[in-house]
């Protein structure tokens, strides 16, 4: 089982995508765990849509989402200029790292020695937990699920349930081994428990850090969707409250946002909407007697500015990480999340985390897909993720002269044998004459054919060639 | 050059060229026009189907069915809004099967623990609710802290019948929610829950153990 469980920290190898795939397949724990999840919400997202025009409204989400980005750099300089009239204070981080280090400068500004956090990917991507630590300051996660995981030294193995490739028996032996409470199967005793351990973290905290699902421009308020309240908690209770979020989550305005929400939440979890969904637009002010008296968003970059500059690579950043192509995807269901070693697993992280981490070490996770398609029909902002599959392989071969290769890391998989092969396939292609000799002379020497074919036939016999070629059978009808 | 301007600059000057718009058609979130009775039944359809518990009330009758929901939970004490209507009728009520009555009316800094440890149950009022997904619409004030309606284990809501919106975005265009927003503006629908352990549901896992609303019709 250790083999397949990504550990957070230090960085896992993405290269070994492979061994750790071998592993969890065999893993029937893992492959129960996933499965059980995995169908039971792909019939909630059905019974969710219900009545809907789903067509229409995945439309809409797409043309929403299309026209933030079209307009991205002017929306995040309203976004700043409301925010910061509203009082809240805005940061801007070119990657993972700088945005690390604002999160530590404030915390130092303030003397705080201990932070909560609700649930981010963004915070993930940073790794700003283990880098906290480091510097001496105390991050807990305050989400249940990414509570589990953290107390179990794991990366979340799905974007929305991070703690779904454990049972009720694994948790409740390690919350009885880490923190002492009593070996249950009860999921309301467990889940009290973490209840009262947390709270008792909330009042203590002196630094909430949230994610943010939308951005609005036009009003500068943060827009928090969950079901259990921390995110509530997080950017209630402590004095300051710290906001992670990609430059991408920008929308222009709150009628945006009560399309994407209706989406959201029903690809995500198959629920109508979260139990909470909290708007932040200024940090306490006047006469208030509760919330944070600082406030502030920093606005992360990591990469995505490097997406933006293609009009096909682009559609990546539609994603409202609702993980909905995870749960439709066959090869997530059987690897699990950890499999692919990256922060965002499963199809989004196939189509985004090569230009986090570079083609070169995510060469693995273009081609970790079947090409089934189903993560593109079920995406509720219709990114097109099979064909940024496709393209991505291009451009880890270098593939097509016609399409240069962009994304950090391109061609780290080509070979010079493939592209002769290649080459000498569209030549013969080319040339009618060499095309029936070659073919002639394969389909005479047949028997010299290779019944192995590397993995391929580990599983499958080897494809057996005609004994004659489709050009002979055609003169011998004498047409 | 600041990280700001690298990123906006790196944007701006995008190699693919600029990018155009597309329409925007939000049609499809529109609904027949409903009537109130139609509204509410879909509403407490919807709540009740994520675990929250609906009250048909009068504003005759809204607190003496109060009083038996805090007596049916033993509930010590009741968190009221100082100003708002709501507490000022508990108050005036004056009745007995009430149990100690409390204001948020202190910056949470000066009694965290209280209310954290203490406090059974409190009252909110509502700006309106939306029936297609059986939320509450609440905007937190001085009066009505945000923490009312999360730290307490039980939260009651009361909800005018006539403010029941079909959708989010009839309300928010409706109440012009773009002209300015509050410091904090909540869609509550249902208790606080969780589904991260195997998928079973746990509720009150930060927030309320129980929602319930009282429609006054």
């Amino acid at each position: 089982m250790s083999e397949t469980i990504a550990k957070a920290h230090p960085h896992i190898d993405v290269k070994e995508f492979h061994p750790r795939a071998h592993a969890a397949i065999h893993n029937p724990k893992i492959r129960q765990n996933f499965r059980k999840a995995m169908d039971g919400l792909m019939a909630k997202r059905t019974a969710a849509f219900e009545g809907w025009d789903l067509e229409t409204l995945r439309d809409l989400g797409a043309n929403i989402r299309l026209k933030a980005l079209s307009n991205l750099p002017d929306l995040l300089e309203q976004l700043e200029q409301k925010l910061t009239e509203n009082g809240i204070k805005v940061h801007w981080a070119v990657d993972g790292d700088e945005a690390c280090r604002i999160v530590r400068d404030i915390c130092v500004a303030r003397d705080a020695k201990s932070v909560i956090k609700g649930k981010s990917m963004v915070s993930e991507e940073m790794e700003l937990n283990h880098y906290l630590q480091d510097q001496g300051i105390e991050a807990l996660e305050s989400d249940l699920g990414e509570y589990i995981v953290q107390l179990a030294d794991e990366t979340p193995s799905h974007i929305i349930m991070p703690a779904i490739h454990k049972n009720t028996g694994e948790i409740s032996e390690l919350l009885h081994e880490k923190t002492g409470t009593d070996l249950s199967n009860d999921v309301e005793y467990l889940t009290a428990s973490a209840r009262q351990q947390l709270r008792e973290k909330f009042m203590n905290a002196d630094v909430g850090v949230s994610g943010v699902n939308f951005a609005v421009a036009e009003t500068g308020t943060l827009c928090l969707v969950e079901n259990e309240g921390n995110g509530r908690m997080t950017t209630t209770v402590p004095k300051c409250h710290i906001a992670v979020t990609g430059i991408e989550k920008v929308v222009p305005s709150l009628e945006d946002v009560s399309a994407l929400l209706a989406l959201l939440t029903r690809s995500a979890t198959g629920q109508h909407i979260t139990t909470y969904f909290n708007m932040i637009s200024s940090p306490r002010k006047g006469e208030e007697l509760d919330g944070p008296e600082e406030v502030h968003v920093v606005l992360v970059d990591n990469g995505r500015s490097s997406i933006y500059q293609d009009d096909e690579l682009l559609d990546t950043l539609r994603c409202i990480r609702c993980g909905a192509c995870m749960n439709h995807c066959p090869v997530y269901t059987r690897v699990g999340g950890h499999t692919y070693g990256t922060t965002y697993p499963g199809p989004i992280g196939k189509i985004l985390m090569p230009h986090l981490i570079g083609l070169d070490e995510g060469r693995h996770l273009p081609t970790a897909s079947s090409l089934c398609g189903a993560c593109g029909e079920v995406c509720p902002v219709k990114i097109p993720i099979p064909d940024l599959l496709v393209r991505l392989r291009q451009e880890s071969v270098d593939g097509d002269r016609l399409h240069p290769a962009k994304v950090r890391g391109h061609g780290a998989k080509r070979s010079t044998g493939e592209a002769l092969i290649w080459k000498g396939w569209a030549w013969m292609h080319a040339s009618p004459g060499i095309y029936r000799l070659g073919t002639g002379v394969a389909a005479r020497f047949r028997a010299l054919q290779p019944s192995k074919a590397g993995a391929w036939t580990d599983y499958r016999t080897a494809p057996k060639l005609a004994a004659k070629t489709l050009h002979q059978r055609m003169k011998e009808r004498g047409q | 050059m600041s990280s700001r301007n690298i990123i906006l600059q790196r944007l701006r000057n995008r190699t693919g060229g600029e990018l155009t718009a597309p329409e925007c058609d939000f049609s499809v979130l529109k609904r027949p026009d409903w009537s109130t009775t139609e509204r509410i039944e879909l509403f407490e359809k919807m709540i009740e189907s994520v675990h929250g518990e609906v009250h048909h009330c009068t504003s005759d009758s809204w607190i003496e069915r109060l009083a038996e929901i805090l007596n049916t939970r033993g509930a010590r004490n009741l968190m009221i809004p100082k100003q708002h209507t709501i507490g000022e009728a508990i108050k005036a009520s004056e009745r007995t099967d009430l149990p100690e009555l409390l204001l948020y009316d202190e910056p949470i800094e000066s009694w965290q623990p209280y209310l954290f440890n203490e406090v059974d149950a409190s009252i909110t009022s509502t700006r309106g609710g939306i029936a297609e997904t059986g939320s509450l619409i609440l905007w937190p004030t001085p009066d009505e802290p945000r923490l009312m309606s999360l730290v307490p284990p039980v939260h009651i809501a009361v909800l005018n019948a006539s403010e029941i919106y079909t959708t989010f975005h009839e309300a928010m265009l409706a109440q012009d929610w773009a002209s300015g927003m509050p410091t904090n503006a909540l869609l509550i629908s249902g208790p606080s829950k969780t589904a991260d352990i195997e998928q079973t549901l746990a509720y009150g896992v930060h927030g309320p153990k129980e929602l319930i609303v009282l429609v006054i019709e």
